[in-house]
């Protein structure tokens, strides 16, 4: 589904993505882990598109398709999801308004009929129900006032609805509590799908003791230092970061 | 050819939304300001004698006066003696098919959702509707008629209802008020009169639609709306204008009288033609409007959606002087290319515990230059008087400005005055957000902008409020990347 390989990206002229290849599969889930400026979260917005970050060398194929080419909704428009790690916040715009644009916009693209209001709110309150995700975050403005939690809920929740083929989720269980993250992991169990790929960004081990990844990437310095099984997780958790990077440094 | 009559004629009993230029036979006032072309439109409107006599007194006035300097918008001197005042339409359109139509036009015509018919009805298409300085047409005026809702054109409300005129007019905006009124008050053309009897509700929304057509023609509307006691109504204004390459004035007055208990809603979509991408042409807005809170517990609010125009400054304002009495002002004004507006409100608290409300959003985008500026003023005999003030500008881009000149006079100290002011960005995160969901880059900024302005919008009647959404999206069209 999406092959990277020897991609450098950065942001104002500094390079922070030194040559990542990855490969992640339909129906697989990845984890990216590593510590605070290894280029975790450059990776996700490169993905997504974000104008910010330039892409000096390297390539990204999404379904056969030149990911890095693409303007940052046609991304959207083909599938790709990424949940936001500071959720920004759109005062006066009403959540619910504001996700059947999107939703349509993105139905629109696959050449499906638009939803009405009322088709979309049984879509949204099914999907909220399923996540147990507050009904009131419909009606709020996006993003405004809400707590650190509901921001990531609401991002979970506004996954469920757009239904990508690949997600993305930038440190999204970061500064969560307990319950928050069972949310989080729930939502991305329940859509675990043949289909469909997960590539989650964390800094803890702790998301992963509730969504199982099949791959953990460690991300060191910009590249991939080590991948492996879900046990390369609890061994980070255990010895930390450290030993990793210095045999790989040189 | 009797249906399409027909829908023609449906139409035409429709309400004019935009506006457009047609080259029929005008019956003009010869170019230029003098007594004598005062004389002529007081004549040609077989005008009582008192009427003139006060034209005369606000042009001698006028004469004396001279142009504001102090609103933070440029433009070069106006030629005043080169202006035709007068300028009635012969009711004979030119335009047969919309081909004729400046395809600028038309393009707005189709963003704004139009559909062809209409568009051939707004073009001006062998319909006898009535353009420029003559007012249009009033509808439903028979049904009205039986609530004893008087709702006419100002100059059929002088023939008609002469008492109501000599009572009122004058009465909120004296003639010697400023440069433009008093201007307005030696030459005004036409305009709208509403009157609502002790204790009616009118049941529709008032409106008129005001359109400048005939070339180099200033207009000079005037309407004057008097709300007896424990009466309601709601009146919408909306005007457009087409492409223009001069400059054309417009100094319009509005005034309004609330009586004891009653309540007047004032909205206006204005969309008059800003000049082009260079900022060459548009339309000079200078416009006093005014209401005055005579009774006790009456009230007023203006509402505006101000996106077009060259330059605006029009500061919709209320005077407090029945006690507990209340004056609101929700306003949205846009600038993009080089659009300059000045534009707030001014309340002024006389009777005791007055409220005022003040909601200003200003939008700048382009070269845009937008200012808010408000006068809250409390006299010494209002006591218990409150006022609200709250002022956001949104900017896109980094070459257009936003500025804030709040004015308060404060003389009771038992008053209580509050006033918060923000100017924010849209920010690339909030649009990278909504394209990340799939939205482009024109509809996350329309998003935002709307989500902005939704204080104001909450206030207009829902179609209105859906137009003035349709055109804020035309009006800042291409002003992100």
């Amino acid at each position: 589904m999406l092959r990277i390989t020897n991609l450098h990206a950065g942001v104002g002229g500094r390079e922070i993505l030194r040559g990542i290849d990855l490969s992640i599969d339909a129906g697989e889930v990845h984890a990216i882990m590593g510590p605070n400026g290894s280029g975790k979260s450059t990776l996700a917005r490169v993905l997504a598109g974000h104008p910010e970050y330039q892409v000096s060398k390297g390539e990204a194929l999404y379904e056969e398709q030149d990911l890095l080419g693409m303007d940052p909704e046609s991304r959207a428009r083909a599938g790709v999801f990424m949940a936001f790690q500071y959720p920004v916040e759109i005062p006066g715009v009403n959540n619910a308004y504001f996700l059947k644009a999107a939703l349509n916009a993105v139905r629109a693209a696959r050449g499906e009929e638009e939803l009405d209001a009322v088709e979309f709110m049984a879509l949204a309150h099914d999907r909220m129900t399923r996540l147990g995700v507050d009904e009131a975050l419909l009606n709020r403005p996006v993003n405004e006032g809400f707590s650190g939690g509901e921001k990531k809920r609401n991002e979970i929740f506004q996954m469920a609805v757009l239904e990508p083929r690949l997600a993305i989720l930038d440190e999204t269980d970061s500064g969560l509590d307990i319950d928050a993250l069972k949310t989080v992991a729930h939502g991305v169990n329940a859509m675990r799908r043949a289909d469909r790929a997960f590539l989650l960004v964390t800094h803890y081990q702790r998301l992963l003791n509730y969504v199982v990844p099949d791959v953990v990437h460690v991300l060191a310095d910009g590249r991939i230092v080590r991948s492996g099984g879900k046990e390369l997780a609890f061994e980070l958790e255990e010895k930390g970061y450290g030993w990793l990077e210095a045999p790989v440094g040189g | 050819m009797s249906t399409s009559t027909q829908t023609i004629e449906q139409l035409a009993s429709r309400e004019y939304k935009y506006g457009f230029f047609t080259d029929i036979e005008q019956d003009s006032a010869p170019r230029g300001l003098n007594e004598d072309v005062i004389r002529l439109i007081s004549a040609k409107k077989q005008e009582p004698a008192w009427l003139l006599d006060w034209r005369l007194k606000a042009y001698r006035t006028w004469l004396t006066m001279k142009e504001p300097t102090w609103g933070n918008v440029k433009y070069g001197p106006i030629n005043y003696q080169d202006i035709i005042y007068y300028a009635a339409p012969k009711s004979r359109p030119a335009i047969e098919s919309l081909d004729q139509v400046d395809p600028e036009i038309r393009r707005t015509f189709e963003k704004l959702g139009i559909p062809l018919e209409e568009q051939k009805l707004l073009s001006g298409v062998a319909i006898d509707a009535v353009f420029d300085s003559v007012s249009v047409a009033t509808t439903f005026k028979e049904k009205l008629a039986e609530l004893g809702i008087i709702f006419c054109s100002f100059s059929e409300a002088v023939q008609n209802h002469p008492d109501l005129i000599r009572k009122y007019l004058g009465t909120v905006v004296p003639y010697s008020d400023n440069f433009f009124a008093t201007l307005n008050s030696a030459v005004f053309s036409d305009g709208s009169f509403a009157y609502i009897p002790k204790g009616t509700r009118c049941p529709m929304e008032l409106s008129t639609y005001f359109r400048i057509n005939a070339r180099e023609t200033g207009q000079f509307e005037r309407t004057l709306i008097v709300a007896e006691e424990g009466s309601y109504v709601s009146y919408l204004e909306g005007c457009t204008a087409p492409m223009r390459d001069e400059n054309q004035l417009h100094a319009a007055v509005v005034e309004l009288v609330a009586l004891d208990n009653a309540t007047i809603k004032y909205s206006t979509v204005q969309n008059w033609y800003p000049g082009d991408k260079q900022g060459k042409g548009g339309i000079y807005n200078f416009v006093t409007k005014r209401g005055t809170c005579l009774g006790v517990n009456s009230k007023i609010t203006w509402t505006q959606v101000e996106t077009g125009s060259a330059i605006t400054w029009k500061y919709p304002g209320c005077v407090l002087i029945g006690n507990n009495s209340v004056g609101e002002f929700y306003s949205v004004a846009t600038t993009n290319n080089w659009q300059q507006a000045d534009t707030g409100t001014k309340m002024i608290h006389l009777g005791k515990n007055t409220k005022s409300t003040i909601v200003s959003k200003g939008i700048s985008a382009g070269h845009g230059q937008n200012t808010y500026r408000g006068l809250v003023k409390i006299a010494k005999g209002a006591r218990g008087a409150r006022n609200y003030s709250q002022c956001d500008s949104l900017l896109i881009g980094d070459q257009c400005g936003a500025h804030t000149f709040p004015y308060l006079e404060i003389k009771n100290s038992t008053a209580r005055v509050e006033h918060e002011a923000s100017t924010s960005k849209i920010g690339d995160d909030q649009i990278f957000y909504c394209r990340q969901r799939g939205l482009s880059t024109e509809d996350a900024v329309n998003m935002i902008v709307s989500g902005f302005c939704k204080q104001v919008f909450r206030q207009l009647p829902m179609e209105f409020a859906v137009e003035a959404q349709k055109l804020l999206s035309v009006t800042l069209e291409g002003s992100v990347g």
